[in-house]
């Protein structure tokens, strides 16, 4: 009776001038876990946890930043994967389609390392993923990835941060987040934002955690089996021309220290920020 | 008069007699290029110090006939990298094009910064010449890359119809493999020869070699174009002319072109 008429395919517009199907994709999008991404003048780091911290399972999963599924003894889903030695992807929504976007990045950077003898530029990557998620919405019979992605790299510009959505809009940012209640995590990265451009390495995994912390459910903390990091950047080579500091995931214990030096300064906020209090609580997607 | 669409643009039966249709190849496999037809001779190319020089005179031969004289052989890409042609022309124009599209989208990318470096063209084109020999058409050139590695340091490469590529601090294509290239590696034998080499000696080298081209290649011109890249660019003079020619050696050779003895 109150079924919505203009929501059964990509290819037809409400009277509105909305296409549901790309919003539903996007809600998909909304509820897979909060991701962030942060780019200084020298690195990019992707960070990822998942609401849940239940220690016990974490023998059970995969290797990785885990996301804990609503069946109690799923497994967790990985969330931060490396395309190629210079760039990684963080996922939030529909896993399988994010297979084959990540399948697909991974074909056209060995293409491109094969015909043209270099790491493929980022700007370029992330093109071919816009354009080819964007057919899907103006197709009849197709349906829009039901995926949102950061894509963190680096190439002859520098570090890039790019956001990817399932309407197949890209666009190029300083630190974002996607995902589950990332609006926190937005607020976190707005409220700092100038200072990430000179950022080290250290502290800019520090920000990205501390922004993850804004988008955790109550009561629940960063552990490592729940938390995982992601980065890449340039570095000083011989000559003092930039070299490329291939992708590096960091899990489990090895993200131990830095969870406690975030989690040490609880009441402060850490040693700079200007501890405010809590966010703002905008429309947060459960 | 025959007003069939078929006769339409054909020699007329009643004056010309019966058209002959075997010209037309209407039966028998579908050929691609056989052979070039007008043809570029030899480039020549040479590492130094801070970059490298690159050769070639400006001449599209028609078999052994001098057809075009001022056909510029030497194409910068992007302004930091130089491809010299050698061989076909028509397939050089193709090649000039697709490069040219090439670089528009490279601008289009990161219009701040040159990305494709000497290098990666050179890769780029060795795959693309050798996609099309494997579709046996084949592009029937000869070429020499030169500019500057994803490191900085000077770069010359070839790379030839099938695909196969070479390097070396002096190259050369054509002819000039066998009269230029042996002058150029009295000079620059190895890499660290060439390092030593300062721009002046290069582009000497290039220059005398040219003339020995233009000497002993029946298909050369005396004049030339000349490149020279370096991190600044690539500095491209289109005009050259072989300088002090001495004609003396061949004081005593006799029996070809005009003369009547």
């Amino acid at each position: 009776m109150f079924r919505n008429n203009y929501d059964n395919d990509s290819v037809t517009f409400s009277p509105q001038g909305r296409i549901f199907q790309i919003e539903y994709a996007g809600e998909a999008v909304k509820q897979g876990s909060v991701v962030v991404g942060i780019a200084s003048k020298t690195h990019v780091g992707l960070f990822a946890s998942v609401p849940g911290n239940k220690k016990s399972k974490a023998d059970l999963g995969a290797r990785g930043t885990k996301q804990r599924n609503a069946e109690e003894l799923s497994s967790y889903q990985k969330k931060l994967f490396e395309i190629d030695e210079h760039t990684a992807i963080a996922i939030a929504g529909l896993t399988s389609d994010a297979r084959v976007l990540s399948n697909f990045m991974k074909q056209q950077c060995l293409g491109h390392r094969l015909t043209y003898g270099r790491p493929i530029p980022i700007h370029t990557l992330v093109g071919m993923i816009g354009e080819k998620a964007q057919i899907n919405t103006q197709v009849y019979g197709k349906r829009p990835y039901g995926i949102g992605l950061l894509v963190a790299g680096v190439d002859e510009n520098g570090p890039h941060l790019f956001e990817f959505q399932p309407s197949g809009m890209t666009e190029e940012m300083v630190a974002f987040a996607i995902g589950a209640r990332s609006q926190m995590a937005r607020t976190y990265l707005e409220r700092n934002i100038d200072k990430f451009a000179d950022c080290s390495k250290e502290e800019l995994v520090k920000h990205g955690l501390r922004a993850l912390k804004e988008s955790l459910v109550q009561d629940k903390e960063l552990t490592v089996e729940n938390t995982s990091v992601g980065l890449v950047g340039l570095t000083e080579g011989p000559k003092g021309r930039p070299i490329i500091e291939p992708f590096k995931l960091y899990d489990g214990f090895e993200v131990k220290t830095w969870i406690e030096s975030v989690s040490e300064g609880q009441g402060g906020e850490g040693p700079e920020a200007e501890g405010e209090t809590a966010p703002e609580g905008m429309d947060v997607d459960s | 008069m025959d007003h069939r669409p078929q006769a339409w643009g054909r020699p007329r039966d009643d004056v010309y007699g019966a058209y002959d249709h075997s010209y037309m190849q209407d039966n028998g496999p579908k050929q691609n290029t056989q052979q070039p037809i007008v043809t570029g001779t030899s480039v020549i190319g040479i590492k130094f110090k801070d970059g490298v020089v690159m050769a070639a005179d400006n001449l599209a031969s028609y078999g052994s006939l001098a057809r075009f004289t001022d056909v510029k052989r030497l194409r910068p890409f992007a302004g930091t990298s130089i491809v010299g042609f050698s061989g076909d022309i028509s397939d050089m124009q193709y090649l000039d094009r697709h490069l040219i599209d090439l670089s528009l989208s490279e601008a289009y990318e990161s219009p701040d910064k040159p990305r494709l470096s000497a290098a990666n063209l050179h890769r780029y084109l060795a795959k693309l010449l050798y996609s099309r020999r494997s579709k046996f058409d084949p592009l029937w050139n000869h070429l020499l890359v030169g500019g500057l590695d994803d490191a900085g340091e000077p770069f010359l490469a070839a790379a030839d119809l099938l695909g196969s590529t070479y390097s070396s601090p002096s190259l050369a294509t054509g002819f000039g493999a066998m009269l230029a290239q042996p002058i150029m590696r009295r000079y620059a034998p190895d890499e660290e020869s060439a390092k030593k080499l300062s721009r002046e000696e290069a582009v000497n080298i290039v220059k005398e070699a040219m003339k020995v081209l233009f000497y002993r290649d029946a298909r050369s011109l005396d004049s030339y174009s000349l490149a020279i890249v370096t991190k600044d660019g690539v500095e491209l003079k289109e005009n050259e002319k072989l300088e002090d020619q001495s004609w003396a050696f061949a004081d005593r050779i006799k029996g070809y072109g005009t003369q009547t003895v």
